[in-house]
């Protein structure tokens, strides 16, 4: 196989792009990608300084490589999630990756920082992990690019995500969500700009980016994603790629082209009324945000370790564990 | 060959010479899921595998939501 630019010896095939890259052709193409999406979306500005999210996987840390190619002003802000060895492993990668090139790397650890971690919060409040997960980084990133007075947060959504979680808001009607499923949301009152450059590159191209970076990122699956319904959406995409190679692409970009705009009006109408937490000042719909609500529940709980909140067992295991604390 | 696969770690070795394709086909792996790796590099589908090659078959799917 040949590279389809160059013609030397290929080392990835992109069948959606009905094209063969070899090492050099390949990263350039990952770079064309993320400067298009940053271009067709006005995502940000050179000069402009730039938060990204980083989590120690593929993704953010190929955004972040990225975004310094391209000459963007980027620090990386990483948080402990308290994971077990998950957690650890995925910060040590990020502070390696800092360190190797002489990057700022912003660090909250949770438990450190609020008393809490995870699988505790997972336990005590009975919900599926992921939700305080992405509550919380939401929260700590939103609130660290105001304070800090970045102009805006890159994370590392990549076509994979979007395309799954478009999935899931069709299937499920979710037409709020809808209708801010886009690669820029808009500054407002309380949170920080937000774009994702990586929604042209599938997380197969994300991967592949690193190992030919020499980017040593964590490989290995968060222990309380596994199985979740992300999960089996982006698998059920696969399956419909492998025989139709683009569908994912055209799946959301042509979402963002013909139907997106009608669901904006719903999430502007969710956007209103948010006044700011009595804790932190954070918009929230109620008097305390949901942040403040959890770290209010969960802070200062006896850590609850993470095999007794995998998923699939975690209800049972949830009830005895939140009991005892 | 002998192939390392990640999440969860597993360890077998087949008989080479053989491609790429048939290799991720024989163990019903999705090309679009997954990165093949010899050494310390990528190889594409129709790479052939060699009877004393190591390889990793990585995973690409990652999970969160946030």
């Amino acid at each position: 196989m040949k590279c389809t630019v160059c013609r030397g010896p290929a080392v990835i095939d992109l069948r959606r792009h009905n094209a063969n890259f070899c090492p050099e052709h390949f990263l350039r193409f990952c770079r064309d990608q993320v400067v298009r999406a940053i271009d067709d979306h006005g995502m940000m500005a050179p000069g402009q300084r730039v938060l990204v999210a980083v989590s120690g996987g593929k993704d953010s840390l190929a955004l972040w490589d990225l975004l310094v190619e391209l000459g963007y002003d980027a620090e990386g802000m990483v948080i402990g999630l308290g994971i077990g060895d998950y957690s650890d492993a995925s910060t040590a990668a990020a502070v390696a990756f800092a360190e190797q090139r002489g990057l700022r790397l912003h660090r909250i650890d949770l438990r450190g920082e609020y008393g809490y971690d995870i699988p505790t919060a997972s336990a005590v409040t009975r919900r599926v992990p992921c939700s305080s997960c992405g509550m919380s980084k939401r929260h700590l990133i939103d609130k660290a690019a105001l304070d800090g007075g970045y102009d805006v947060v890159a994370t590392g959504h990549n076509l994979d995500d979007e395309a799954a979680v478009l999935l899931g808001n069709v299937l499920h009607w979710q037409t709020e969500y809808l209708g801010r499923q886009e690669p820029v949301l808009a500054e407002r009152p309380g949170f920080p700009r937000k774009v994702k450059p990586l929604v042209r590159l599938a997380e197969r191209e994300t991967a592949a980016y690193c190992v030919l970076r020499g980017i040593d990122y964590m490989v290995e699956e968060c222990p309380m994603a596994a199985g979740n319904r992300h999960l089996r959406y982006k698998a059920a995409l696969d399956e419909i790629e492998a025989a139709s190679p683009g569908t994912k692409h055209a799946f959301y970009f042509e979402f963002l082209a013909r139907a997106a705009d009608r669901f904006r009006p719903e999430a502007a109408a969710a956007q209103e009324g948010l006044t700011p937490c009595t804790s932190c000042g954070a918009p929230t719909t109620g008097e305390v945000c949901a942040f403040c609500r959890l770290v209010e529940r969960v802070g200062g709980r006896e850590p609850v370790p993470v095999e007794l909140v995998r998923p699939g067992r975690r209800r049972g295991k949830a009830r005895k564990a939140g009991a005892a604390t | 060959m002998h192939v390392v696969l990640r999440n969860p770690r597993r360890e077998l070795d087949l008989a080479g010479p053989m491609s790429v394709a048939k290799l991720l086909g024989r163990l019903e792996l999705n090309r679009e899921s997954v990165l093949v790796i010899r050494g310390d590099t990528l190889v594409p589908g129709d790479a052939v595998l060699a009877d004393d090659d190591e390889v990793e078959i990585r995973p690409v799917i990652s999970g969160g939501l946030a």
